[in-house]
């Protein structure tokens, strides 16, 4: 549904995207996690048609988003990260005018603001003014002004930004309920672990490059077994002697030392015993897509 | 052809309801003229003379006002989806246009309710030409503030552009003091200056004197103005970026 082949973008001298390629399959949920400034909000703006790319292409619904963007519109929907909502007017002029833009009316469009509403639990707010909703409401309208004109794809930048855990995960609720009921491919961008955990496929990307993709699970178990984080006062030289006593390599980062090992419950027993006294809290944990992200950039997402 | 009316008339309703539910900004937008003219007036004793001048300010203060909205409104706001939207470019600068001109003929017509201590009386039949005349008026300045506000980044250089280029703009077009009795350089300014001709025009329907250039050549100049500023707005909207988000 979504094809990005060899997408390069730069400003001027920095280069934001470099040589990025992936597929997004139809009806998946796929996401692009990275921190701020990894290239995600420029893979976004050339996908939604806002910015043409430096070179590369990128197809949506087979359509280019260079050569066409009129019908790349007319089959994707866009959530941005800022407010694109009209606080002066209510939820259903919002939903009205965006149905206007895109040609909808009478009827039809009755029925789409309907539905859509209905989809996204806003059928009784429907008069309130958007200044007077909530954060999490505020998305969930844009949400549903994305889908009046019925878009194969869905594209959504940083949706759950600002918004508290509760609001978060009624957002993904949402958004999975879309994928089951109207085989909408969705695909976000974030750099909140918890929400890239609920994407079918993902992709990291890290300095306008791709550092790993695949399914959340198989990127987790690319790292065998535990991670385990130990904390000291001078990391680098633990690094050293961890790495001359059991050859493991570890990677240093604020103030901690990362190992990634099976079975890490033994090797804290033997780390405390070789060097007693240097290390001053241990914590282990099953990997998560930050110790992906961490071990394939040395660097954290948040 | 609904896809291309469609998008700008939803466009123009916006801003309607948006200045109707924000009843203040009429406030706003009136009193710095209106005390502008009363003082300068006033202070000459010929009400009169500064009229048209202080109801082209109005007019051009709504006009700049409502599309500078442009410049945030692009970053973070309604402008946003209309870009990704799949209604033509020029469908949308036509609906911004024709909604922040209607804006500012309002105000325009706000502000004449003021004539009478000017001593201008305007006959009901005079009213369609008067109003005409505002409405030509605004549409060429809102065209103006949409292709100033359109190549700006961010509304911290509006300030300059306001006090270089809008006021200078207003101060030489007769709104202060008639070509007749300029200096040759500024008078030379004065004639090519477009808002000159809106004054001249306004002078002419409301029957106040300096009336030159004539009501034929104010008329074509405004509207050749108006016409050559939207089409720009056109061509500027249908750019494609590479760079800013718009």
């Amino acid at each position: 549904m979504i094809q990005v082949k060899n997408l390069t973008h730069r400003y001027g001298d920095r280069v934001a995207l470099s040589n990025v390629s992936f597929e997004v399959k139809k009806g998946e949920i796929f996401g692009l996690l990275g921190p701020n400034g990894g290239g995600k909000s420029t893979l976004f703006r050339i996908l939604s048609t806002m910015m043409v790319p430096t070179e590369g292409q990128a197809l949506i619904a087979g359509f280019d988003v260079e050569r066409n963007p009129g019908e790349v519109r007319r089959h994707v929907g866009v959530v941005f990260q800022t407010q694109s909502l009209d606080k002066a007017l209510t939820v259903e002029e919002n939903l009205r005018a965006q149905g206007h833009l895109h040609g909808l009316s009478g009827a039809i469009l009755r029925d789409r603001m309907e539905r859509a509403m209905e989809q996204l639990g806003l059928s009784d707010r429907r008069k309130d003014l958007v200044e007077a909703l909530s954060g999490g409401l505020r998305r969930r309208v844009e949400i549903a002004k994305a889908l009046l004109h019925k878009p194969q794809v869905l594209l959504m930048d940083e949706a759950s930004t600002g918004l508290d855990p509760a609001a978060r995960r009624e957002l993904s609720k949402h958004v999975e309920n879309l994928r089951e009921g109207e085989g909408v491919t969705i695909l976000l961008t974030t750099h909140i672990l918890s929400e890239a955990d609920r994407c079918d496929r993902l992709v990291l990307l890290h300095q306008g490059k791709i550092v790993a993709h695949g399914t959340p699970g198989q990127l987790r178990s690319s790292i065998g077994g535990d991670v385990v984080v130990l904390e000291t006062a001078d990391t680098k030289s633990l690094a050293e002697r961890i790495e001359q006593r059991f050859g493991l390599q570890s990677s240093v980062m604020d103030g901690t030392v990362r190992v990634e090992i099976q079975n890490g419950h033994r090797f804290i027993a033997e780390v405390m015993e070789a060097f007693p006294g240097t290390i001053e809290s241990v914590g282990l944990h099953k990997p998560t897509l930050e110790d992906v992200f961490v071990r394939e950039t040395g660097a954290s997402i948040e | 052809m609904s896809s291309f009316f469609l998008p700008a008339a939803t466009l123009w309703q916006r801003e309607l309801v948006r200045f109707w539910r924000q009843k203040s900004r009429v406030m706003g937008v009136v009193a710095s003229p209106l005390v502008f003219w009363l003082v300068i007036g006033l202070g000459s004793n010929d009400l009169g003379r500064f009229y048209s001048g202080a109801l082209v300010l109005t007019v051009m203060f709504s006009a700049i006002f409502s599309t500078i909205t442009i410049i945030e409104d692009r970053r973070e706001g309604f402008l946003l989806s209309m870009l990704v939207s799949p209604a033509p470019r020029t469908s949308l600068v036509l609906g911004k246009i024709m909604g922040s001109a209607t804006l500012a003929w309002i105000q325009g017509i706000i502000f004449l309710a003021f004539a009478p201590l000017a001593g201008v009386s305007i006959h009901p039949m005079e009213i369609l030409p008067v109003a005409g005349a505002i409405f030509l008026i605004s549409f060429t300045l809102t065209g103006l503030g949409f292709v100033i506000a359109w190549k700006m980044n961010s509304t911290a250089g509006f300030h300059g552009i306001m006090n270089l280029l809008l006021l200078p703009m207003w101060m030489l077009s007769g709104s202060l003091f008639t070509m007749a009795t300029a200096h040759g350089v500024i008078k030379a300014i004065m004639r090519v200056n477009p808002l000159t001709y809106s004054i001249s025009l306004l002078n002419y329907t409301l029957h106040l004197p300096n009336a030159d250039p004539g009501p034929v050549l104010s008329v074509t100049i405004t509207a050749a103005m108006g016409l050559l500023l939207v089409l720009a707005c056109g061509v500027l909207a249908a750019q494609k970026a590479t760079k800013s988000a718009a």
